[in-house]
């Protein structure tokens, strides 16, 4: 697989870490290399939350991401913070709900995604994160990308993993907005 | 082979050590290690051990010193600002042969600083953890997996020897995730304390736990006497890991979390056909003089990589006896350097 270099980033409370956490967990299930780091500074109370998560066949160098070819962005903060940082080619995921502004980039692969409008709609309030981890597998993790690492059974064992027992009621909703996420 | 789990840094420090025997923990909370104290809260009922959060990082620090004249395996961790304070009770534990564990995972300073990774506490870890003539073991992973191995080993080596130990870490290792395999608990058997003062129903003389020695001959003794086993240690415990670096023109030297940008930079660097390796030192004390010295005699150059102003170079440049020119370069504060940073910094030097 080629390296997969991504960056979450939103509020504190969207769940990019936790985003992040089921991507590195499938990394972990597909035997493949890789790293989770989160931001941890003040900024998580409000402003751009945000972790870097590499994926690789081989050992992580710097797990922080500087010029990721993936970029979660849930809101505008953080999409301006780094737009400017992917690298040409690269794969931008927008939660269009909420990011009300084009990419002025034309070398990159760009999808938005109303996530947060139809989070609310499917009664999965909450779940954008995860709706934007559907499309994100679908487009870069799963088939014939060059940085697919896994499959979908993984990415579900992956959930299974992040999801505590005691709220295993999350599960199934997780599954619902994973996969709506793939389908858009 | 056991499973392997995704941990935080400072979780695994934490599981780490109780699988190492490690059953008192007396820590207080400080960003960016508060985790590590926090997995500990509730693991530690679990396992029937105790712990403590203290009013303060001297109380921590203190009871940590109590709990190793017991004779039993005992720790505290904190970052930076909080080291410091715990510097009087970790001079104590030297003066008075008590081997713990003391976990730094450093943050940016001087004084309160910030709270993003730093390696600036190099010197207060090698050369001065508190006043007094002595050292402490310092322990610098520079992987998650690292982490769990090295706190056995800290644990082990500072028995060994009864003296504290230190992991040096910084904040990005802390907080970040990677897979680990934790050893099985019990792995190793406990070694015999015949010194502890733990309570003996009249079977032996008392021990004695004590740093005060008003005699001055009496304390140059025993101060002679610890630095005879320090030699033994500078002799036998120097780890590093020498990567891509037998044909090496130019190698860097990193440890820790600066080591995984270095790595990054050498790789890069070798795709453009560069001949770059890497000198990671394991331990900082003993520092790995020998590895560093040996590879002075076939390198051309060496640059140290650190999250400060430099301050490991200092111990490069000792070690190759300035047979070679050894460079710096460095951010600081809490700013991670890039691979491409680095990259820059190989390219100049290869190029003068």
């Amino acid at each position: 697989m080629k390296d997969l270099n991504i960056v979450f980033a939103g509020f504190g409370g969207q769940g990019v870490l936790f985003a992040g956490k089921v991507t590195a967990y499938a990394g972990l299930l597909a035997g493949k290399e890789l790293s989770w780091l989160p931001s941890y500074g003040p900024e998580m109370r409000g402003g751009t939350a945000n972790c870097s998560v590499c994926i690789s066949d081989e050992p992580i160098g710097s797990p922080l991401v500087t010029a990721p070819n993936v970029l979660v962005a849930m809101n505008l903060p953080s999409l301006d913070k780094f737009i400017s940082a992917v690298e040409p080619g690269g794969l931008v995921l927008i939660d269009s709900t909420l990011i009300d502004k084009q990419v002025d980039r034309t070398d990159l692969s760009v999808f938005e995604l109303p996530a947060t409008a139809l989070a609310e709609e499917q009664g999965l309030r909450g779940l954008s994160n995860m709706i934007l981890v559907g499309k994100l597998f679908q487009q870069a993790c799963i088939g014939s990308a060059p940085t697919a690492f896994c499959t979908e059974e993984i990415l579900d064992q992956a959930m299974q993993k992040c999801i505590p027992a005691r709220r295993a009621a999350m599960l199934d909703l997780n599954r619902k907005a994973v996969s709506l996420g793939a389908h858009l | 082979m056991a499973e392997k789990v995704l941990m935080k840094g400072n979780e695994a420090l934490a599981e780490a050590a109780i699988r190492a025997g490690c059953h008192h923990f007396f820590g207080y909370p400080i960003t960016p290690q508060t985790e590590l104290a926090a997995y500990m809260a509730k693991r530690m009922p679990q396992v029937g051990g105790t712990y403590l959060q203290a009013e303060s990082e001297l109380a921590a620090v203190n009871m940590v010193l109590g709990a190793a004249s017991a004779g039993v395996r005992a720790m505290t961790s904190s970052s930076s600002p909080g080291v410091s304070l715990k510097g009087e009770g970790i001079s104590y534990m030297a003066g008075s042969d008590l081997p713990a564990l003391i976990i730094n995972v450093q943050r940016g300073g001087p004084g309160l600083g910030g709270i993003q990774p730093s390696q600036a506490d190099y010197w207060q870890a090698t050369k001065a953890g508190g006043h007094g003539d002595f050292q402490v073991l310092v322990f610098a992973p520079s992987t998650v997996q690292e982490m769990v191995d090295l706190v056995s080993d800290a644990f082990d080596t500072a028995d060994k020897y009864r003296m504290p130990a230190m992991i040096l870490a910084d904040g990005m290792l802390g907080q970040m995730m990677e897979p680990v395999v934790l050893p099985e608990v019990g792995e190793k058997r406990p070694v015999e304390k015949p010194w502890a003062a733990n309570g003996h129903q009249d079977r032996r003389f008392h021990n004695v736990i004590n740093s005060l020695y008003l005699t001055p001959e009496k304390l140059e003794d025993l101060v002679l006497a610890r630095y005879e086993r320090y030699k033994v240690i500078e002799a036998t415990e120097q780890r590093a890991e020498e990567y891509l670096t037998e044909d090496a023109e130019l190698v860097v030297v990193a440890y820790g979390a600066s080591a995984r940008v270095a790595r990054s930079a050498v790789n890069k660097a070798r795709e453009q056909g560069k001949k770059v390796g890497l000198i990671r030192p394991i331990t900082l004390w003993p520092f790995p003089k020998d590895t560093l010295k040996a590879a002075a005699a076939h390198v051309r150059k060496m640059l140290t990589v650190e999250m400060s102003m430099g301050q490991m170079v200092d111990d490069v440049r000792l070690a190759v006896e300035c047979a070679i020119p050894v460079e710096f370069f460095g951010r600081t504060g809490g700013i991670i350097p890039t691979p491409a940073e680095v990259l820059g910094q190989i390219d100049r030097m290869l190029t003068e």
